[in-house]
């Protein structure tokens, strides 16, 4: 990591991302499974009139609602979906399970579809998993796991709107969305702006150079 | 004077405005410099943008990482509160169940009403857009001309603070000289869409118009131009000026601005008419209805405050109506008596007819010469920078097209502050055969980010009698107020220009050599077009015209009915342009104010 990459990174509470880690690290086989209810949820939204300057984690607003088991399996599937690479942190550190559990945690009618699929999603993962002999998706080895991941790719973008393929889709796009974000998955993208400059020249030479552009007036 | 309860409320004012935002900011500021006692009520709370806007904030700060609910319809940063296209307790109806017969009201409950969220886009109308009827047959002819409201343009563009550049089009109107700030410097993506629209298909994409300082205004000189022998009033303006601080070149308008550099009504016409001492702002007022005397004088406004439901009652000289142009009709239609049983200005039976909104449609392409740029800061003036004014003034003359109305194209692009789908709809670009994870995720990221450009096209409407707001006879809001019930359809005209705008758009991001799954909407443009009310550029409903049966407002937006009564926003609008309303409204209320000034001099109200 570059140093103006840690200079974005201190928005982000280490506290939730290191929770995750620890969590997917002291993982045990476990044999029985629990799921978040698929009720409604009962909370409260933020209200037409929130404070639109402060920073909000996760859980503040309305309760996380994802089992101990689901939430292993998320972190398990963000690190398949947005490992870690020498450059960027993966989507578990930068909090994304958080984030998706917020999102299927969610009062309002929006996130109501997503609840229903990636609940019944990650159990179909669990069964797959036993087809496969293993006590639960968490369980499965890492080549097997990928492998259920790299099957579900495939319909995820042939029919995309026929599950278990829309499951698949929607999960990626959530942590994909939840990952580029955050500051160090902004980094990772190419985005450099949202920092106040006293002038605005347009793009660099290299890019005019590229596209074969003439330098603006 | 400051910011009032109701029991602080005077007994008396010159002026009662209802609204504050452009229109109603626009017509306090300008009576407020002049002397007059200024009451603004606001439906919303008082909102201070220096203190509450979202500016760095990034999604993962937001809740859903900012991503729109009922409760922020337009995004958890974006610069609006109670506000939205659906209100708990202010419901209104449509009167057609189709599907694209819906009409849909966007409210803004704060104080500088849609100022806040606004894009900040102003351009003026042209000249043709006064004379639709007598240049090609339709609509309607405003009573009066692009030359008439010229000045007013100067003035609100030189107040605003509006960056732009001077073309030379038809129907496309410069500004004098001196009036506008430098515009800003283009992107790669508009850099591109400017060579390819020129080369292959001779399309002139120009700087667009925005009310953001690309650099301070000039308060040692502007003051006096605008307010000639009133020294208390360039004073105060110069003292505002000098508060706005020039862009930084980040973060989006939507969000407001902290620092004053984009145009809201706060910030740039209700801060330094606060300071003159002369106005009082109430807010939390949810108006009832205009009340008038036994010689059809309007009197006041009665009101609901929101905080307590007590119904009270403002008195003033002058009654000005600036609520938005649908809140606008319903105050009229809502205030009844024996001597105005259809309601207020309404012996012409036009109040609430001939709405209009921008005809609107999409287009976007995935553009491979923009891939794979090196990452650079594309936030500029964060929005909007580049467009493509209407072109073909001069064969709609000549009968070629088989459409009245023009429109502007809105070219974007670039590489944005990435939102939740920022990296997710590439799929389809790889030969891949499941969606990217992992590694492949990455670089169809990197790869594809920023090279995706959207055109958006808004057109002129041509007012027709489909298209109207009437009370809902049943229907009341939380107060008991009589809610509004839209009638809404597309007409022929507007469908064909909708595939007329599908077509250009397909033309522009193939000359760019753009990519898209799905061909442009040439032969079923009902499926393109944007409901009613979604682009939220509603006007109409209190018309301005020449003759007072066929009109609901003189050239003065001063209703014929009731001489002290006076529509302020975008009501009063014959018909849209291709041009957003903004800073026609901001225009109409300067010159409608300074005629309320000239005829108070005169003792005539």
């Amino acid at each position: 990591m570059n140093p103006s990459h840690e200079s974005l990174a201190p928005r982000i509470d280490r506290r939730v991302a290191l929770r995750w880690i620890s969590a997917a690290a002291a993982t045990p086989a476990l044999g029985g499974i629990s799921f978040a209810a698929e009720t409604p949820v009962a909370a409260h939204g933020y209200g037409p009139d929130p404070d639109m300057t402060k920073a909000y984690q996760p859980g503040e607003l309305w309760p996380l609602t994802f089992s101990e088991a689901q939430r292993k399996q998320i972190v398990a599937l963000c690190d398949i979906l947005l490992p870690a690479t020498d450059a960027a942190p993966g989507a578990v550190a930068v909090g994304v399970p958080d984030f998706i559990d917020e999102w299927i945690s969610s009062p309002y009618p929006g996130q109501v579809g997503d609840r229903k699929l990636l609940l019944k999603g990650l159990a179909w993962l669990d069964e797959e998993a036993r087809r496969r002999g293993a006590g639960d998706f968490v369980s499965l080895k890492a080549g097997d796991q990928l492998d259920v991941c790299q099957r579900l790719a495939i319909p995820a973008k042939r029919t995309p709107k026929e599950y278990p393929g829309s499951f698949f889709l929607r999960l990626r796009d959530l942590v994909a969305g939840g990952y580029y974000t955050t500051p160090d998955g902004m980094r990772d993208l190419g985005y450099r702006g949202n920092v106040p400059s006293i002038e605005w020249t347009g793009p660099p030479a290299e890019v005019l150079e590229k596209l074969g552009l003439s330098p603006q007036a | 004077m400051p910011v009032v309860s109701p029991k602080e409320v005077q007994p008396n004012y010159d002026i009662v405005i209802v609204g504050s935002g452009a229109a109603g900011g626009q017509v306090a500021y300008v009576l407020a410099m002049e002397g007059a006692k200024v009451l603004v009520l606001e439906a919303g709370r008082m909102f201070d943008p220096a203190r509450e806007t979202a500016m760095f904030q990034t999604p993962d700060q937001a809740p859903l990482r900012g991503e729109k609910t009922p409760d922020k319809q337009y995004g958890f940063h974006d610069c609006s509160i109670a506000s939205g296209w659906d209100i708990p307790g202010e419901p209104y109806t449509n009167a057609s169940k189709e599907e694209k017969r819906q009409f849909a009201w966007w409210r803004q409950r704060m104080l500088g009403g849609r100022t806040n969220h606004w894009g900040r886009v102003s351009l003026r109308n042209g000249p043709h857009d006064f004379k639709t009827r007598t240049r090609l047959g339709v609509g309607f002819d405003w009573p009066i001309s692009y030359d008439d409201l010229a000045p007013w343009y100067d003035k609100a563009e030189m107040l605003a603070g509006i960056f732009g550049a001077a073309e030379g089009m038809e129907n496309s109107p410069d500004s004098s000289p001196g009036v506008l700030l430098p515009p800003p410097k283009f992107r790669a993506a508009e850099l591109l869409a400017r060579d390819r629209a020129k080369a292959k298909l001779g399309l002139s994409v120009v700087p667009i118009h925005r009310a953001i300082l690309t650099q301070k205004q000039d308060a040692d000189r502007v003051p006096a131009k605008l307010h000639p022998g009133n020294a208390k009033a360039q004073r105060l303006l110069a003292e505002n000026m000098r508060m706005r601080a020039q862009c930084f070149f980040a973060t989006d308008c939507h969000r407001g601005c902290s620092i004053g550099a984009a145009f809201d009504s706060a910030t740039v016409l209700l801060r330094p008419a606060l300071n003159s001492g002369n106005l009082d702002i109430l807010p939390n007022a949810m108006a009832r209805e205009v009340t008038v005397n036994a010689d059809g004088k309007a009197t006041g406004v009665t009101y609901i405050d929101k905080v307590d439901g007590s119904e009270h009652h403002a008195s003033g000289r002058i009654v000005v109506l600036a609520a938005s142009s649908q809140e606008s009709v319903r105050l009229l239609l809502n205030s009844k008596s024996s001597r105005f049983p259809d309601g207020l200005a309404n012996s012409s039976g036009l109040v609430g007819k001939y709405l209009t909104d921008s005809v609107s449609s999409g287009f976007s392409a995935q553009v491979p010469a923009l891939e794979d740029l090196p990452p650079h800061n594309e936030d500029g003036t964060v929005g909007q920078q580049a467009y493509i004014p209407w072109s073909f003034c001069q064969e709609q003359l000549a009968g070629k097209l088989d459409f009245p109305g023009g429109y502007k194209l809105l070219v974007s692009g670039g590489r944005r502050l990435p939102d939740l789908n920022a990296a997710t709809k590439f799929d389809w670009l790889s030969e891949r055969e499941g969606i990217a994870f992992g590694a492949d995720l990455r670089e169809d990221a990197r790869r594809y980010y920023g090279s995706i450009v959207g055109i958006g096209a808004q057109g002129a409407m041509v007012p027709n009698d489909d298209c109207f707001a009437e009370l809902d006879p049943e229907m009341k809001d939380q107060w008991g107020i009589p809610a509004l019930r839209f009638h809404w359809k597309w007409a022929d005209a507007e469908l064909k220009q909708i595939a007329h705008q599908q077509e250009m758009m397909g033309a522009i991001l193939d000359a760019m050599g753009g990519r898209y799954r799905r061909p442009p909407e040439i032969q079923n443009p009902i499926k393109a077009v944007k409901d009613g009310g979604s682009v939220i550029h509603e006007v109409g409903g209190a018309i301005m015209g020449a003759d007072p049966a066929k009109s609901v407002t003189d050239a003065w937006s001063r209703t014929w009915d009731v001489p002290n009564l006076i529509v302020a926003d975008g009501a009063t609008f014959p018909n849209t342009a291709d041009k957003n309303p903004t800073l026609t409204i901001l225009a109409l209320a300067w010159r409608a104010a300074d005629h309320l000034v000239e005829e108070m001099k005169r003792g005539n109200l």
